[in-house]
């Protein structure tokens, strides 16, 4: 039995359709770059997940149960931006995911319990290199080392899924290449699964084990949110480099042309 | 160069910023010399010296019917009454703004009584409140209370309802649950915003608290004003407004400085 079973899952508002019938099996420890245009649905389905929001018609199960219906302990995720607490410094960023479970009353810690969660805290900053930058806030570090401490932040939880929605998307070139690196360390040494939306194919590639390209397969010109979007394309990328471009030039061009656009 | 490309520089700023209250003040003192030298009976405009007597008899002398320094027992009569009102008002702003910003259940019903409630005129329903809480202090603090409360209330809420959907979604992903969400993500986010409120409540509160005290009230600033109106006494009506505009004043600077100092995250935006 397959980690996450997404089965015949609808999302509608209203009468805008956004995605139809995804079916869908993702092994545990699996790295699936979720690919497509603006707007067809890669958020939606990873906000799905998430449990912020509930599919329309369908359902996904997680370990063969339903996934709980709002976000939770088991996933971590890390958004674009406003993914850390601006109030809170750094260490208190990652410290607070050992804190809230553990004392349901006053969300704090004391004492030795709380010198012990720092502790942990601190040796994961140091880990994605930030061990400089403890008592520092959130807005006085640059985009790159927000997004670091948001990735630690999520990985205190020991989340059994890391959603991941375009987490790069505003950082420059280079600071992309070291925060892959990062990443691609981190779920080595976790293995756990994680889903990432991107605009950037080839963001996908680097990182991903399996890319999910979403796009609308029915188009009604008189009204175009009538259909919504699925999984067009599955391409697993680790087992042989080779195959994979092949699979990747046999893309419609419409695709790869949408996608670079993007 | 456009005038709107031209700043003032460093030295500059200082002389501009005094230029206005300079002009003001010779005005005054202008006016004043021209009337006293007309009619040296005139009260209307009273000379520094004059001020300076009346504040010397208020403040610095006792009186002698009570034996009291009115000047300062008339402050320490406000100030009590508007610090009771704004902390009362505060608590209850913030907390009904949060429970209505943060949780929707609570925002369906509350949001829109918020809004009516705090298009009612306080001072009319001042003579509700003297014959509900009667004429002593109670119905003076309610005043500053019902004045401000919708307003702070309401402003807390819209800035809760600011606080971007990621950042609660994340800290439920970090094992929050509804009440320490808002213990340590919302309520901190809040605080300072709540500091800014008051800020901006400050003058509505001044307000109500001397219409009060000018209705009903045994002393206070504004119960010395309109006293002492009777009698035409300018030299004592414009200390006080003074003295309460620089109590103000020192209140809204004090809360801007708090806001800096107790929360430093705030001040460099949002993350």
């Amino acid at each position: 039995m397959s980690f996450i079973q997404v089965r015949n899952v609808w999302q509608e508002y209203g009468d805008q359709t956004v995605l139809e019938g995804l079916r869908l099996n993702i092994e545990e420890g699996e790295f699936c770059a979720l690919v497509g245009a603006s707007g067809c649905g890669k958020s939606t389905f990873l906000r799905l997940l998430l449990g912020q929001e509930r599919p329309s018609r369908g359902q996904i199960l997680l370990d063969g149960q339903p996934l709980a219906a709002e976000p939770d302990a088991s996933r971590g995720v890390v958004f674009q931006r406003y993914s850390v607490l601006p109030h809170l410094s750094v260490l208190d960023n990652v410290a607070l995911g050992l804190e809230l479970p553990r004392a349901p009353l006053l969300g704090r810690l004391f004492g030795h319990a709380k010198a012990e969660a720092r502790a942990q805290a601190a040796a994961l900053l140091h880990r994605v290199g930030l061990d400089h930058a403890l008592d520092k806030y959130p807005s006085q570090l640059s985009g790159g080392m927000q997004q670091r401490l948001a990735i630690a932040q999520a990985l205190i939880m020991k989340p059994r899924m890391l959603l991941l929605d375009e987490p790069f998307g505003a950082l420059d070139p280079g600071i992309r290449k070291d925060m892959h690196a990062l990443l691609l360390e981190l779920w080595q040494e976790t293995r756990l699964t994680v889903l990432m939306v991107t605009h950037d194919l080839s963001e996908g590639f680097t990182l991903g084990t399996r890319l999910l390209v979403f796009d609308k397969v029915r188009h009604d010109p008189q009204a175009p949110s009538a259909y919504g979007a699925r999984i067009t394309y599955d391409i697993p990328l680790n087992l042989d480099r080779h195959a994979t471009r092949e699979a990747v030039a046999a893309l419609p061009a419409h695709v790869t042309e949408r996608l670079k656009t993007a | 160069m456009r005038l709107i490309n031209r700043k003032p520089g460093r030295s500059w700023r200082i002389s501009l910023a005094i230029l206005p209250f300079a002009l003001l003040l010779i005005a005054y003192l202008a006016g004043s010399a021209a009337r006293l030298a007309d009619n040296p009976q005139d009260k209307l405009l009273p000379s520094v010296v004059q001020m300076a007597d009346a504040v010397e008899r208020m403040a610095f002398s006792e009186d002698p019917r009570s034996g009291r320094y009115l000047f300062w027992d008339d402050t320490a009569a406000s100030l009590k009454r508007l610090g009771m009102g704004l902390a009362i008002a505060a608590v209850a702003g913030l907390s009904l703004g949060l429970l209505s910003g943060t949780l929707p259940l609570f925002g369906t019903s509350l949001s829109p009584l918020l809004t009516v409630v705090s298009m009612i005129p306080p001072l009319a329903i001042l003579p509700v409140l003297f014959i509900v809480f009667g004429l002593d202090e109670l119905s003076k603090v309610m005043l500053i209370v019902i004045g401000i409360t919708p307003v702070i209330a309401r402003d807390i809420e819209q800035r809760a309802r600011e606080i971007p959907v990621e950042l609660l979604i994340k800290a439920q992903t970090l094992g929050a649950n509804t009440w320490t969400l808002i213990l340590r993500v919302v309520l901190p986010q809040l605080l300072p915003r709540l500091l800014i409120a008051l800020q901006l409540a400050l003058g509505s509160a001044w307000l109500f608290l001397i219409a009060a005290e000018a209705i009903a009230a045994t002393d206070g600033l504004g119960y010395r004003i309109f006293l002492v109106r009777r009698y035409l006494a300018m030299d004592v009506i414009l200390p006080y407004v003074a003295w309460i505009t620089l109590l103000a004043w020192l209140m809204d600077y004090g809360l801007k400085r708090l806001t800096r100092a107790a929360f430093p995250w705030y001040d460099g935006g949002r993350a």
